[in-house]
């Protein structure tokens, strides 16, 4: 939205610092608001990590993390993962310099890493379910599916929105709402990559430990 | 599977007399408003002005519209445990079926929470804190629309529950084993639990728009010190908003995954922790308070201010004290199952934290008092409203810290004293807050004031009847009474429920007095009618705008040099040495753009829900897919906002000049 | 408003302006970035596998691991500094730590203790069996 100032009112010398600036420019304003919801999705994520950790010995003689988890799988699942976060950055560079080819490629790669990560994780849930050990068998698979679920879910919503949102770059160019959108995806990739961090120390390596 | 999944005509509760009394009333009266608005021809201007209106002016109006309606139902709810149980002692039934009244007591929780107190709040803080702030809008508008209307959705999937199917019979936290599909098979959990996780998607929405407005959208020169207390209070709820909801989105996800996928968070079998439930919900259930008595809380400093000719005294103090209580909420949730078998450690832990967050309240007590203490106190409807939590709420909180201590709260939990305790600080704290902060911000919002004699009136009544209503319960409670009882044959209770019950009919007199100020005010508008903006002759940048404001607000944005900027301005113009109005050159000003997507997001979220609720999976599948290509339409939208030309906007400001009153 | 550097969005990098930033130093940022997620990684593997570690150490230190890498991530990837432009940014985070931490540890802490506090007494157990 448009702000109009009286300028001859204000002096710059005279706003000593930033808390009275008066409204903030939308990239800042899209940016922290974005900010702040990851935050409450932070919160959420800890909300299912606190059930799992609580769960994790439930596993009413049905299978355990120690039976299932392939750590190998794992390993793989992360350096997609991680990789796909640098690819973002490297997106994110080449939209700070306004240059299209650099910018679909970065999405491309970012994209098809994300589906191959997901690729692993769904042939994960199908061998553990193939194996009798579904998420209706014990507490502690009820959680680990929804926890590790869950991230999952939210990869998918985001290869969605990044498939919208080079869509959107091919018709519209690279328009101020544009850029705002794709630096939030950006935070969002970036968001989901430090919570499997979490995923994979606490469930994964932590889960096999005797 | 058959085509509308459970649902089947015996989903209608046609052998109810009551529950179809109430639904035939409720139909009739819909079906009237809508026949009515459409035979006037009001269907474009509503759609155009208030349905697809991002103006968060509108927007807070809607909410508290919203909350007033289902205060209505939610006091139904209450009126009629209390006549059940003032009449069912010593063998005799009542007129409630157990069944029945489970779903009433689980109702009237679930309203009054989510559907009245939070809109209400929310709706005050949409209205006031942009105006507040020098701003024009809130920082995502559309999403802010989105959030009311998500809310609405909450509010008609619950009472669609009413005519089709059940409401839950749980109690309005719905703890487990109860609560899962094995306890509880009908829809009635589920009703409960998609109502508020689609609105609860709405609020959370509402708490980053605000979190971002208050922190990043100010005045040029309005620092965090000279913000009012109100945007402070507003903050601090807001922060909670986006610390809490989550927590429950999540709590709801996993008990939604139990009954509809055979998950084993919360069942008795298969290595599931019930506890964790009750855990969880009250981590967010706590901070939930808070986040709707700190706006309240918000409210009477400015009202305490503005009626006293005074500043609010000790402004720093209230700061930290909102600040402090902000995080302190987040320390204390174990209090709420101290007797759910934790050791004395653990218990003692929580309750020192408990008892420590009486102490910034406290200190906004005794700042409240002093700012009253020698000014020249105008006894006007808010100020009563405000005199009136004062009195009460401190005897509230005072039972709280005794609650606090865990040995008390072992004979006394889960009986009515506990009812009493929580009304009596929800009702002074958040509800004559908000009944305040309605009738300051009133002529802001239509342009004239409420009566305010009909405003004493329902004020007395409700301060008269909330007394009668719930002190006898701290006897019964004392004497053992349990709560939820649908009825007992304990005779010595039954004179107090009598008291109770009487309270509860004087309570709904003030209720009646406030429609009828309504009424009255609507046919007296020219008599009451705010000319100038600024009806209270107020200390904040809100009194400084048109009652009402024009879209845009401000024609220019205000430059802050101190707190209370408007006051001190006018000071100076009383003094002779500022003009009182500036004179400049206008120019043209962007707003944002109305929008269906709220509305038809909603919709489909209705549809959505319904269908989860009744198994019907095809029409659950067509509303993800309605809502999803309503975002996608949002998404691409070509034009994001409208200007408004140079000169409207002059026209507006020299038609409107700010008068200082005295 | 007008083009003021005061206050940074997440993500940004801090004074200087999106469209000013160079290409190769943003490149260097990410690539160091990268080379650490991915050396703490791979030792976090190591650290949950190898007998080298003395045991009960061991979920302290895949802890710090992963506490490092979601700071690499903060830094590298997201830019999060301690600026007076960041500010906003910081305490935001910082924020939501505290909450991540009170609902984790409280949830462990109470539940731990009440799984505890409630499991049968062994004499009661006899008890019901004596009957």
């Amino acid at each position: 939205m448009n702000v109009t100032v009286e300028i001859d009112a204000v002096r710059e010398s005279e706003l000593l610092n930033v808390s009275e600036a008066g409204p903030a420019s939308k990239r800042v304003i899209a940016g922290f608001g974005f900010w702040i919801f990851l935050l409450s999705d932070i919160v959420m994520f800890s909300a299912l990590f606190a059930s799992y950790a609580v769960l994790a010995k439930a596993s009413a003689g049905g299978m355990t993390g120690i039976q299932l988890f392939d750590q190998r799988n794992v390993a793989i699942e992360t350096a997609l993962l991680l990789l796909s976060s640098y690819t973002c950055g490297m997106m994110s560079l080449a939209i700070n310099s306004r240059r299209y080819l650099p910018t679909f490629l970065g999405a491309a790669v970012t994209f098809l890493l994300g589906v191959a990560f997901l690729a692993l994780e769904l042939r994960e849930f199908q061998g553990m379910i193939a194996l009798g050990a579904t998420p209706q068998r014990s507490a502690f698979l009820s959680a680990f599916f929804t926890l590790v679920g869950s991230h999952g879910l939210h990869v998918t919503v985001g290869l969605a929105w990044l498939v919208l949102m080079m869509v959107q770059l091919s018709l519209r160019g690279f328009q101020d709402v544009v850029v705002r959108r794709l630096h939030c995806f950006s935070l969002f990739w970036h968001a989901l990559d430090i919570i499997w961090v979490l995923i994979f120390t606490v469930v994964y390596l932590m889960g096999v430990l005797p | 599977m058959t085509l509308l999944g459970k649902l089947d005509w015996s989903a209608v509760p046609f052998d109810q007399p009551i529950i179809m009394g109430t639904v035939g009333v409720m139909v009739v009266a819909i079906a009237s408003i809508l026949s009515w608005v459409t035979l006037k021809g009001y269907v474009p201007y509503l759609w155009r002005e208030w349905i697809t209106s991002v103006d968060h002016k509108r927007i807070g109006v809607m909410y508290i519209v919203l909350a007033l309606v289902m205060l209505l139902r939610g006091f139904a709810d209450g009126i009629m445990m209390r006549t059940q149980q003032a009449v069912a002692t010593g063998g005799a039934q009542g007129y409630l079926p157990p069944e029945h009244f489970d779903q009433i007591f689980s109702a009237h929780g679930t309203i009054m929470i989510f559907f009245v107190a939070m809109p209400f709040v929310i709706g005050l803080m949409n209205f006031v804190v942009p105006l507040q702030l020098g701003v024009r809008d809130v920082a995502f508008p559309t999403m802010n629309s989105i959030s009311f209307w998500l809310t609405a959705s909450g509010v008609l999937l619950t009472n669609v529950s009413l005519a089709v199917g059940e409401f839950a019979k749980t109690g309005w936290f719905a703890y487990p084993p109860l609560s899962e599909l094995q306890f509880s098979p009908g829809v009635g959990v589920d009703y409960y639990l998609w109502s508020l996780q689609i609105s609860g998607i709405g609020t959370l929405l509402s708490g980053v728009n605000f979190v971002t407005t208050i922190l990043k959208m100010r005045a040029p020169g309005m620092s965090y010190m000279r913000m009012p207390v109100f945007c402070w209070t507003a903050l601090a709820s807001n922060l909670l908003i986006v610390a809490a909801f989550p927590v429950l989105t999540a709590l709801f996800a996993m008990l939604l995954l139990d009954r509809y996928l055979g998950f084993h968070f919360f069942t008795v079998d298969a290595g599931g922790n019930v506890m964790m439930y009750v855990n969880l919900f009250w981590i967010w259930g706590h901070p939930e308070v808070y986040i709707l008595v700190l706006p309240a809380f918000g409210v009477y400093s400015e009202v305490a201010a503005t009626f006293s000719g005074k500043s609010l005294f000790g402004y720093r103090s209230m700061v930290l004290a909102t600040m402090a209580i902000c995080v302190l909420s987040y320390t204390v949730w174990l209090h709420h199952f101290f007797t759910m078998g934790a050791s004395a450690n653990v218990n003692a832990f929580f309750g020192i934290t408990s008892m420590i967050i009486g102490v910034p309240t406290g200190v906004k007590v005794f700042n409240w008092l002093f700012t009253m203490y020698g000014g020249r106190v105008r006894f006007t409807v808010p100020v009563l409203w405000t005199i009136g939590f004062m009195v009460t709420f401190v005897f509230g909180g005072l039972t709280g810290v005794l609650l606090a201590l865990p040995a008390v709260d072992w004979q006394v939990h889960n009986s009515v004293f506990l009812i009493a305790h929580f009304h009596h600080v929800i009702i002074p704290g958040v509800l004559f807050g908000a009944i305040a902060g309605y009738n300051y911000w009133f002529p802001k919002a239509f342009g004239f004031r409420l009566d305010e004699r009909w405003g004493k009136a329902a004020f007395w009544c409700w301060f008269i009847g909330f007394h009668l209503a719930f002190m006898p319960l701290y006897v019964t409670g004392l004497m053992g009474m349990p709560r939820r009882l649908q009825h007992s044959d304990v005779l010595a209770w039954q004179p107090w429920l009598l008291v109770a019950e009487v309270g509860a009919l004087v309570i709904l007199s003030g209720i009646i007095c406030q429609i009828v100020q309504i009424v009255v005010s609507i046919r007296h508008r020219e008599q009451l009618r705010d000319t100038t903006g600024d009806p209270w002759n107020g200390r904040t940048l809100e009194w400084s705008t048109a009652s009402p404001p024009p879209a845009w607000n401000f024609a220019v944005l205000p430059r802050v040099n101190e707190l209370d900027v408007f006051w001190a301005h006018k000071q100076r113009v009383l003094a002779k040495q500022e003009l009182p109005v500036r004179q400049h050159a206008y120019q043209p000003i962007e707003v944002p753009k109305n929008s269906p997507v709220g509305f038809v997001t909603a919709f489909f979220a209705v549809i959505t829900g319904f269908a989860l609720i009744w198994h019907i999976w095809w029409m659950a599948g067509f509303g993800v897919l309605g809502a999803a290509v309503t975002l996608l339409a949002f998404m691409f939208r070509r034009k994001d906002e409208v200007e408004i030309p140079a000169d409207e906007v002059g026209l507006f400001d020299r038609a409107h000049p700010v008068e200082v009153s005295l | 408003m007008t083009e003021m550097r005061w206050d940074v969005a997440p993500g940004d990098r801090p004074t200087i302006p999106a469209s000013e930033q160079g290409a190769s130093s943003g490149f260097l940022v990410y690539t160091i970035g990268l080379l650490l997620a991915v050396i703490l990684t791979i030792t976090s593997f190591w650290v949950a596998n190898t007998s080298a570690i003395w045991a009960p150490g061991v979920p302290a230190g895949l802890a710090v691991l992963a506490i490092a890498q979601m700071g690499v991530h903060l830094v590298f990837f997201l830019h999060i500094t301690t600026g007076p432009d960041s500010t906003n940014n910081v305490l935001a985070l910082a924020f939501g730590v505290l909450i991540v931490f009170l609902v984790l540890a409280g949830s462990l802490v109470i539940m731990a203790d009440l799984n505890q506090n409630m499991m049968p007494h062994t004499d009661m157990l006899n008890l019901q069996m004596q009957r």
